[in-house]
């Protein structure tokens, strides 16, 4: 079975931690997911920098720039991770945008990924009926997830129809913006949570976007299997560098 | 062979609509609508009397005697350099605020490179009394002073996309983000044939008016509706797809599409999107982009900010992979001495985006009694320093 399944399958809420790979330095990549790791978190998403990050605010968009600048690439990023299964036990999740991965030619990426023991994909810009289309059986061939996102504006139909082609779980997007642009949650977000969670899906959520603090962070699990964390760590680790990573997962989760 | 987009928003193998989960209600609200919008019989009543009367259309299809006599060949201009704004955006900015308005949207945002779509989206705002906010690569804001100004005076808010490589490229991302931040009251009027389907067709279909116009006026002129050669320049490629739209299923047509090609095409400082760019997505659409090996979009230059886009509208990838139409690619030297010479030949001063078409002139050799129908894009005026540093007047 699939490590992110796994993972859901056990009987606690779960927090992942979001980093861009090659920030702040280029060879960070492996102590952080480590660390993470250690300090309790339950699976990890990988950020595969990109020059136009689309979905995203400026804290991960800055911290795409410096990766970049410092000379992250697929490529790298793959030759970084080509221990990791060694030490790592956790699931750990690629999210990138669509057009690295294309130049890299999708089924080479993915043949890379299963190599490495990636669990699976998170791709903003890849909708869903072009991976449905295109992409569904690749993806399939090498053991990977492909994780979808909904918003508050997701139809009911739509909804259903994501659910049903989902393998792992649904990432919940908290609220109509790009990543990193919120510090709360007002009622409107909790009637969304619970309207979701209403709905019995087959397929755990995990929420995401705007889970920037203990507070957040208990809000979101209070319906959902589980929330993510991006740009407030990515700050973190902006302003702290990799030392300390256990006091930021211990200030969300004790 | 179909030019057109097909029910599934492709042009052949580009187009789609590669968009955040976020964008697509928005995006789905739009491709539900625009056509049944657009064919509405009120729709098309205020469209019409708008470009006749607001924006000064039909534009004229003026035979150029002079620069015919010089290249021995029938020249003529599409004048979309007389819209009100002073180019063709203005017949997509039109178009587009009227849909907004049907789809009970009050809010409208855009993103601008040099900043001409940008003031014709003010300006359609500011006729229908609609907030407008426009962004703005902070290099371009800075380069663009006088565009920025109109806009601030039309009654736009100007925000500067401080991200990447701070141009046009980057300010398409951050009107999008705008878009993903306000999914429900906002409208984002995309300025070329790039972006998600149902953009590049829509926006093609607006600026169609070009080639509709121009086949009236041809068979006036020359008794047929067909040239033999229409150019334009591209840079996402919104008045090559107006001049094209109704001669794409003529197949005598020859259809001439001009990229910028900077300092040369191979100099490392060229927007030459066809010859130099891969397939990839950007902003949303599967095309031809400039881009890294590792798939990171890469910054195009061009002495023209109109031109300096770093990939191409979905339907002209497919023009160019069909081979439909002829791509040539024109230098900044070259185009700027063509952008001269029509001055003194003809007493109009064109953009340095339509002086890139008018280059062609000098690299291809025309019948004698070949009809070329060359549009010119837009009017000179925005250009005045870049002319005036170039040319030490």
């Amino acid at each position: 079975m699939n490590r992110i399944n796994q993972k859901l399958q056990e009987n606690k809420k779960l927090l992942s931690i979001y980093f861009t790979a090659g920030f702040p330095k280029i060879n960070d990549t492996v102590s952080i997911i480590e660390n993470l790791e250690k300090s309790g978190v339950d699976f990890i998403e990988i950020g595969l920098p990109f020059s136009d990050p689309l979905a995203d605010g400026p804290t991960i968009q800055a911290s795409s720039t410096q990766a970049l600048d410092n000379g992250m690439s697929s490529e790298v990023l793959f030759n970084q991770l080509k221990d990791i299964r060694k030490t790592v036990k956790i699931p750990l999740i690629i999210m990138g945008y669509f057009n690295p991965m294309m130049q890299y030619g999708v089924e080479n990426f993915c043949k890379k990924c299963a190599e490495i023991g990636i669990d699976g994909l998170i791709i903003p810009d890849l909708p869903v009926d072009v991976y449905n289309d295109h992409y569904k059986s690749i993806f399939e061939k090498y053991g990977l997830i492909n994780v979808f996102l909904i918003t508050p504006q997701t139809s009911l139909e739509r909804i259903q129809f994501i659910d049903q082609i989902s393998e792992g779980f649904i990432y919940m997007v908290s609220s109509a913006s790009v990543t990193g642009s919120q510090n709360a949650f007002g009622k409107s977000q909790d009637d969304y949570f619970k309207r979701i969670a209403d709905l019995n899906l087959k397929s755990p959520q995990i929420i995401g976007f705007g889970i920037s603090n203990a507070d957040t962070f208990k809000q979101a699990i209070k319906y959902a299997k589980g929330a993510i964390i991006g740009s407030a760590f990515v700050k973190y680790l902006d302003e702290n560098g990799t030392a300390n990573i256990h006091k930021f997962v211990s200030g969300i989760i004790d | 062979m179909s030019y057109f987009v097909d029910k599934k928003g492709y042009y052949g193998e580009f187009g789609g609509a590669f968009i955040p989960e976020m964008l697509y209600p928005n995006v789905k609200e739009l491709e539900d609508n625009y056509l049944k919008i657009m064919h509405e019989s009120s729709f098309q009543k205020e469209f019409q009397e708008l470009l006749k009367e607001y924006v000064g259309r039909p534009t004229p299809l003026y035979f150029a005697k002079r620069l015919s006599e010089k290249y021995q060949t029938k020249i003529y201009l599409k004048r979309e350099d007389l819209c009100h704004t002073g180019a063709h955006k203005i017949n997509n900015t039109i178009g587009q605020i009227l849909v907004a308005k049907k789809l009970g949207k009050t809010r409208v945002i855009a993103e601008t490179g040099a900043g001409q779509h940008g003031v014709a989206t003010a300006t359609v705002c500011a006729l229908m009394g609609i907030e407008c906010v426009v962004y703005m690569g902070e290099i371009d804001i800075a380069r663009q002073a006088p565009n920025v100004a109109r806009m601030k005076m039309l009654g736009a808010k100007v925000v500067p996309a401080l991200s990447g490589s701070r141009t046009l490229k980057d300010a398409t991302n951050e009107a999008i983000r705008d878009w993903i931040n306000n999914p429900v009251n906002t409208h984002y009027i995309i300025g070329s044939v790039v972006g998600p389907h149902p953009y590049p067709d829509m926006v093609a279909r607006f600026q169609s008016v070009i080639s509709e116009e121009i086949k009236k006026q041809l068979l006036e002129k020359e008794q047929t509706e067909n040239p033999d050669y229409v150019i334009a320049c591209v840079g996402g490629g919104s008045n090559a797809a107006g001049a094209f739209y109704h001669y794409l299923d003529e197949e005598k047509v020859h259809l001439i599409a001009v990229e910028a090609a900077g300092l040369g095409i191979h100099s490392g400082e060229s927007a030459a999107t066809s010859i130099l760019g891969k397939e990839g997505v950007i902003h949303g659409s599967k095309t031809l982009l400039m881009q890294s090996e590792d798939g990171q979009i890469t910054e195009p230059y061009s002495i023209s900010a109109g031109l300096d886009y770093p990939g191409i509208g979905p339907l002209h990838a497919h023009l160019y992979r069909s081979k439909r139409a002829e791509f040539i690619s024109i230098t900044d030297d070259e185009a700027m001495k063509a952008g001269l010479e029509l001055c003194e030949l003809e007493g109009i001063i064109p953009a340095i985006e339509s002086a890139h078409a008018l280059a062609v002139f000098n690299m291809k050799k025309f019948e004698e009694s070949d009809v070329v129908v060359l549009n010119l894009s837009g009017r000179g005026d925005k250009d005045l320093d870049t002319y005036v540093k170039y040319f030490k007047l």
